[in-house]
């Protein structure tokens, strides 16, 4: 039964979206919410991340968009006091906080309960060791490990477990020196190694389990013991790639009763020795020549498999895992998609899914593409079929990246490239897998090399087998059957065939050959139900229910999360269906993406999980048969269906032709040319010589745009001509048939954006923002401010004229969002984009008027109110950074967007936001008597101001050695420190890697100029070194202005409150999220602001 | 689907007329048999040696089978009972699947279709299961003739043959599986658990081997006075095949056995067997039980447990209220009774099968019990 006394609930968010922490706690928050609320519990979430649904005003009670930090928490806690606090629902970083908040005694002083799985049960699953013992105490199998503090304990331990085994050095970042030894020999080599590059001379000799299947378990149990499995999930990809950036597939397929059983009841005794309420994920090691089996982590907390369980299985995790927490024992609980079983069971699946990560390499430069046991990728698709081969190669195409599973026309050729391939996978390994057994190397080896099961292999090469076949067999009914059977899509029978996608489609209904509806009821039909969860499929007879005719309309929702488009645009797709809803009678969603809010079963009228191909959105319209198809809130993954989808639908908002002019940069050049509104010069690209001509005529620097991208794909901009000539072959590659367009690139420009929306005639202004750094920083990576900083009135009128006259031109019905370069007065137009952009999450949240509300209204054929939002109060954007995660990725902003999340503050004054956004983005705000590096290209002279602002604050500065003398010159006090190729004592990689310096500003030398390679490669490897350390870098000169005006300032108010105060943060060291080594020190006495008022329910 | 040897064709006619056709797999001939669904994801060689299954056509919802291939007979446990497998044979009569898949497991031995050929039991696949065990939910079981034949198919000879079945549950199914003699296995224990073997499962056997216990295995109408003068420390009435009230010697044993203070356990027809010798009801469900997902609740702690099922008929709940025996589970999904317990004695039965194999784990602590009493007594 329920605790008795809970009245109002604490949920403690996951903070910005990072690789590892992404868009799967949105769905997690979001469903504890709802199930609290039913229970007519107050809710106050916690969260800075400003694209999320959760966050937003009508979900929550109350939401404090803030840092996820102790002190921010206290302040929170103190102030509405609450009976309990949820932490298994924000990730790490939510667990992590909730640890420390129980350390600090925190929750014991205010009586905050601690609703669900205990801190106790939390502390020993994270805990290596204390995990370890705990599992050995209890029978159950850990890999077995040993310390080692020389050769000869190494040696011992090796023998003791058996070769080969797996060296850990202790306490290196990244897995440095770690290696596996097969035998003695190699074993001295690694663990010498090793020893010398720990801190401690200590290694860790551990079991290898590598190529060991990987299997997962979701467990969830009540406070009654009641202990159920929710899914099991077998990772093709074997032990060695981390999970989150394996292929997996649900449930195991090569595993037989006994062993699914085995792990089974482990998982069960691991969650009853760990005690934990709630949901939990259990990882294990299992041997593939026997039954042995080791556990090899748990997370005690709702994760990203759980996420992908629960859209795996249609059983929703997290809603039922917030009741438990609440006191609820499972047989309380009832089904929600049957309706009348209870939610005390298993599901049964009766189709396959599978999951595939994506990462996105191609936008970091530097950057090593190997995979292995840390997790890089930035996203995933889910993919059902009722049969893998049928998933898998859906799974592919959701992950929109212009390929399919049999496409691997440019990998490497030679058999040694596929070989050493399959040994050292890298984002390729899929491709490379189809291409060995296209080049018939035999699956024994194959699996050898890769450590993927023959079953895996065995599917793929029916596909491959079967592209084989329709080559040879042509257009025949049967085997065009078989071939959608086995997931072949009509683009991919077209090009095989010779003819288009659309003659495919053609034959195909010629010959009634036609996906099935079929629906995820949890219980493999063995029970009627009304489930609006569907998918379709080639592996069937018929639809699991009759079409009536309806008044619907079609949501298309924004795929797999990638850089560049991840839950901002889930917020967008979920607040236009839902505002929908009041004005179309069934609003359907199709998304493909397992970590979204959209794919939740209970927020549409009708969910498709399937992809957002033209194929199969048009497969969706035929059935469906509704009034309209949204593709404006989906980014660029729906937008880019336009074209074809207009010839079968209606599009729902601007007509395509609108869209196309935005989208097409030389049509949108000519209509401002005509609407007389400012822009860069500019020209289409017809050839390479026009355009080295035209660059020169306007001068370089040069901006290259390709048409319908988005987060700037193959963007650049070129110095001089050999660039040019690189970079146009590059967007040429990624825009194949669309439109590239030169123009001048503007230096010292501010950069200013509009978001609104428009119903044909009347323009609603939601904000206009302008970026802190100046143009040059894609607007993903920019720091945002609402209101703007610098722009005069004159400017501003002249932005919503622009505006205004864009957007009636287009006619525009639905959400617009348009890019200005600002300089000498002039506002030019550089972009438009007829759809929702990133940032309306934060425009929306910061003037308090939903842009989707009117968006809905507007496409629907309604009218809205002509106007302009009013702020509440300053907002400030920040950027979320992952390079950490991504060796070698060289961590510097530029026009192509790297960044993989965002979070909002807000505050009184700028100053104040900015520095909450900051270290709510896990930037560590440098306080006094810090060092900071200082080191600066050929743009030294402009910070010098501000170099003196900080050493006056108190701060010290070092700086590498051209910048020293600029400093001494002007009378900065400073140290000298050395570069990495200077070879000399104090060297700068000492300092970084002991922390001692705090911040580093380097503003890169630009490679246009004839700086020598040596320069170029020593400040990549300070800023890359900073990144592997967590110390926050600075690279764009105006944001290490604002910086330093903010820290001053900063600075000045902690040190005008009482010593006390002060006193009790400088001992809150603090980190709260997985970057743990980057934060730490003084926190901000500011008052935490919520974004809403709360509300009456 | 990658077995597909062209030619071979499956063709499953059903009583209500619809006729389903595949590719076939196993042996080739024309069986027939009352067609069941079960919503299992794994176990398919546990389930089809499942004594239980006789005369049945089973229909798998999970689209994959064959993964694992067919483990050797060889790999066995406790009292030389082998592992993976339910019974000597195959006992399901036909199969019914989406898809085939070629094997991959360490301990595969041969591939299902081999396995299915070998023993005489004929498969179709490439049929919509879902589609297929919807109708059966919606209609309850039927009757059904599966053909697999590498010649054309006459489908209006099969629908024929269809309407004039004969329904196998009114026949002496347990009869058929039930050993002729009894089976001695030895222990380390003195202690002697006798089953009353109405098809019982391996499973079963492998859980009482291994607490250590002497088992005896005997034949479905072995006399009460006989099992008693085993001295037996516990009786276990086992799972069998179709109508509990068929086999009335086994009802009438049963009803001696409860006379005297001696633990019994009966599990699935055990169970029904049992509550019928109390006196009570039982009836047939409209499509019966036949996963590993169902919760069983037990009704004095409240606690939950998912268990493995496969059972056509189940015990009146209302008809217990004259009988020594209550209610003690009940499934939470369709309320049915699945466990019944007698008021003063240690007897108890369940409806579902706490040996698992195929299944979950979560309700052997029953055969700790049964040990716990069978010890006292």
């Amino acid at each position: 039964m329920k605790i008795d006394g809970i009245k109002s609930v604490v949920i403690v968010g996951s903070g910005a979206i990072k690789i590892g922490e992404a868009g799967e706690f949105d769905y997690s928050t979001s469903q504890a919410i709802k199930a609290l609320r039913e229970e007519e519990i107050r809710t106050i979430v916690v969260n800075p991340n400003i694209a999320t649904i959760h966050t937003d005003e009508k979900f929550a009670d109350k939401v404090y968009s803030v840092p996820i930090r102790t002190d921010f928490l206290e302040e929170i806690i103190a102030k509405e006091q609450p009976d309990g606090i949820l932490l298994g629902f924000g990730g790490q970083t939510a667990l992590n906080c909730g640890v420390e908040l129980a350390e600090r005694g925190i929750l014991s002083k205010y009586n905050v309960k601690v609703l669900g799985t205990g801190i106790e049960s939390i502390e020993i699953a994270d805990d290596r060791e204390l995990f370890k013992k705990t599992m050995i105490e209890h029978g159950v199998p850990v890999p077995k490990s040993r310390k080692a503090v020389d050769l000869e304990t190494a040696l011992e331990a090796a023998r003791e477990i058996g070769f080969p085994v797996m060296v850990r050095v202790a306490y290196t970042l990244g897995g440095q020196g770690s290696g596996v030894a097969f035998d003695e020999r190699t074993l001295g080599e690694i663990a010498l190694r090793g020893l010398a590059y720990s801190r401690i001379k200590q290694v860790l000799i551990e079991e290898y389990l590598e190529k060991w299947k990987e299997v997962e378990y979701e467990v969830m149990r009540d406070r009654d013991d009641n202990c159920i499995i929710i899914c099991n999930m077998e990772n093709m990809d074997p032990m060695g790639i981390h999970t989150g950036d394996s292929i997996v597939v649900a449930p195991s397929q090569t595993l037989t009763n006994r062993e699914y059983n085995l792990l089974r009841e482990t998982a069960q005794k691991v969650i009853r020795t760990l005690g934990i309420v709630g949901e939990c994920n259990i990882q294990f090691a299992l041997d593939p020549k026997s039954e042995d089996f080791r556990v090899i982590e748990v997370n005690s907390r709702l994760s990203r498999s759980s996420a992908l369980a629960s859209k795996a299985t249609g059983y929703p995790i997290a809603y039922i895992a917030a009741k438990l927490s609440l006191g609820y024992a499972l047989p309380e609980l009832s089904n929600k998609i049957t309706g009348v079983t209870s939610a005390c069971f298993e599901p049964a699946l009766d189709y396959v899914v599978v999951k595939a990560p994506r990462w996105d390499f191609q936008k970091f430069r530097k950057v090593s593409k190997g995979i292995g046991t840390q997790m890089k990728s930035v996203g995933e698709v889910m993919a059902i079929g009722r049969c893998f081969e049928e998933a898998l190669q859906k799974a592919i195409r959701m992950l929109d990246i212009g390929r399919e599973l049999t496409d691997n026309g440019i990998a490497g050729r030679s058999i040694e490239r596929i070989r050493r391939e399959l040994r050292e996978p890298t984002d390729e390994r899929i491709f490379y897998v189809t291409k060995a057994l296209k080049s018939g190397m035999s699956m024994d080896e194959i699996s050898r090399l890769s450590g993927i099961d023959r079953w895996f292999l065995d599917k793929i090469k029916n596909i491959v087998d079967m592209e084989k076949r329709i080559v040879k067999e042509r257009t025949n009914p049967n085997i065009i059957r078989r071939a959608k059977e086995f997931g072949f899509s009509d683009k991919k029978l077209g090009r095989l065939l010779g003819k288009s996608e659309a003659q495919v489609r053609d034959y195909r209904k010629a010959h009634l050959i036609l996906p099935v509806t079929k629906q995820i009821d949890t219980m493999a039909a063995e029970w009627p139900s009304a489930t609006n969860y569907l998918y379709l499929t080639y592996g069937g007879e018929a639809d699991d229910f009759e079409y009536a005719p309806g008044d619907r309309v079609v949501v298309l929702g924004s795929g797999c999360y990638r850089i560049g488009s991840s839950v901002e645009f889930d917020w967008c797709c979920v607040n236009m269906a839902t505002a929908l809803k009041k004005r179309v009678s069934e609003v359907i969603m199709v998304n493909c993406n397992p970590e979204t809010v959209s794919t939740d079963f209970d927020i549409l009228d009708k969910l498709y999980f399937e992809e957002l191909s033209l194929e199969r959105v048009l497969d969706i319209l035929d059935k469906e048969r509704p009034r309209g198809v949204v593709v404006s809130v989906g980014g660029q993954t729906a937008n880019n269906l336009v074209k074809g989808l207009s010839e079968h639908a209606r599009i729902l908002g601007t007509t395509p032709d609108s869209i196309d002019t935005a989208e097409d940069r030389s049509r949108f050049g000519q209509l401002l040319d005509k609407l007389k509104i400012e822009q860069p010069k500019w020209d289409k690209l017809r050839s390479l010589e026009d355009a080295r001509r035209f660059s020169k005529e306007i001068g370089y620097p040069v901006l290259i745009r390709p048409s319908y991208v988005l987060s700037g794909s193959a963007m650049n901009v070129a110095f001089n001509e050999a660039q040019l000539t690189g970079y146009i072959r590059e967007a040429a590659r990624v825009s194949r048939k669309n439109p590239v367009v030169i123009s001048k690139f503007l230096t010292g420009a501010r950069e200013v954006e509009v978001d609104g929306v428009c119903d044909g005639s009347r323009v609603f202004i939601g904000a206009v923002i302008e970026h802190v750094e100046n143009a040059g920083v894609h607007s993903g990576d920019a720091t945002m401010t609402i209101p703007t900083l610098s722009i005069t009135g004159t400017v501003r009128r002249k932005i919503l004229s622009y505006s205004r006259r864009i957007a009636r031109s287009l006619k525009i019905r639905g959400p617009f969002n348009i890019q200005f370069l600002v300089k000498n007065r002039q506002a030019l137009v550089i972009e438009c984009n007829l759809r929702a952009s990133r940032s309306m999450p934060f425009v929306s949240k910061t003037i308090g008027t939903n842009l989707m509300d009117l968006a809905a209204e507007a496409i629907t054929n309604g009218t809205i109110k002509q106007g302009e939002g009013i702020h509440r109060r300053i907002g400030v954007k920040a950027p979320q950074f992952s390079f950490t995660r991504l060796d070698k990725a060289d961590p510097v902003t530029g026009v192509e967007m790297v960044s993989t999340g965002e979070v909002a503050c807000f505050g009184e004054t700028f100053q104040e936001a900015f520095i909450n956004a900051l270290i709510a983005s896990n930037f560590y705000i440098p306080k006094k008597d810090d060092a900071i590096l200082i080191s600066m290209g050929e743009t030294r002279k402009g910070i010098l101001p501000y170099a003196r602002m900080l050493a006056r604050a108190g701060y010290r500065i070092f700086a590498t050695q051209h910048t020293a003398e600029e400093f001494s010159k002007n009378g900065i006090e400073c140290k000298i420190l050395y570069k990495v190729s200077e070879k000399k004592k104090p060297n700068i990689m000492d300092y970084l890697q002991n922390r001692e310096i705090r911040l580093v500003i380097n503003i890169p030398s630009h490679e246009g100029d004839p700086a020598s390679h040596r320069i170029l490669k020593d400040e990549y490897l300070i800023r890359r070194k900073a990144a592997e350390f967590g110390i926050p870098i600075v690279t764009n000169l105006e944001l290490a202005r604002a910086l330093t005006k903010a820290l001053v300032r900063h600075n000045a108010r902690l040190q005008s409150k009482s010593q006390s105060m002060a006193e009790a943060f400088v001992s809150s060291g603090v980190p709260t999220t997985v970057m743990r080594a980057a934060l730490g020190g003084l926190s901000p006495r500011t008052q935490p602001v919520p974004v809403s008022v709360p509300q009456t329910n | 689907m990658e077995l597909a040897e062209p030619g071979k064709k499956g063709v499953l006619v059903l009583e209500d007329g619809s006729v389903i056709q595949g590719m076939g797999f196993g042996a080739e001939t024309e069986i027939s048999g009352e067609v069941v669904f079960n919503t299992s994801m794994m176990g398919y060689p546990e389930l089809l040696t499942d004594p239980s299954y006789q005369e049945q056509i089973v229909v798998m919802t999970y689209p994959i089978l064959g993964s694992y291939g067919v483990p050797p007979n060889s790999i066995r446990g406790d009292g030389g009972v082998p592992l993976h497998f339910e019974s000597d044979s195959v006992k399901v009569k036909g199969f019914v699947v989406h898809s085939l898949s070629r094997p991959s497991h360490w301990s595969n031995q041969k591939t299902l279709d081999e396995w299915l050929t070998e023993q005489g039991v004929p498969g179709i696949f490439g049929v919509d299961t879902r589609v297929l065990a919807q109708r059966l939910r919606n209609k309850g079981t039927m009757l059904g003739v599966l053909k697999v034949s590498s010649s054309p198919v006459n489908l209006d000879a099969a629908a024929l043959r269809v309407s004039g079945l004969q329904d196998p549950n009114k026949q002496d199914l347990v009869q058929k599986v039930s050993p002729k003699e009894p089976i001695y296995y030895d222990g380390k224990e003195k202690s002697t658990i006798v089953i009353v073997d109405c098809g019982v499962k391996y499973g079963i056997l492998r859980s009482l081997l291994a607490k250590g216990a002497r088992v005896v295995r005997v034949p479905y109408d072995f006399p009460a006075d006989k099992i008693l003068e085993m001295n037996p420390q516990g009786v276990v009435i086992s799972n069998g095949p179709g109508d509990p009230k068929i086999d009335l010697t086994t009802i009438e044993t049963t009803r001696r056995l409860m006379e005297t203070e001696i633990p019994i356990m009966g599990i699935c027809l055990g169970a029904q067997i049992l509550g019928l010798a109390a006196g009570a009801e039982t009836y047939k469900l409209k499509f019966g039980h036949r996963a590993v997902n169902h919760p069983c609740m037990d009704l004095e702690t409240g606690r939950c447990f998912i268990t493995t099922q496969n059972h056509g008929y189940t015990i009146d709940r209302n008809s217990l209220e004259n009988t020594d025996f209550l209610a003690s589970f009940v499934n939470i999904n369709d309320k049915t009774v699945e466990g019944i317990r007698h008021r003063k004695k240690p007897i108890l039965g369940v409806q579902w099968h706490p040996e698992s194999s195929p299944g979950p784990y979560d309700t052997r602590f029953l055969f700790d019990r049964f040990f716990e009493e069978a010890l006292k007594a």
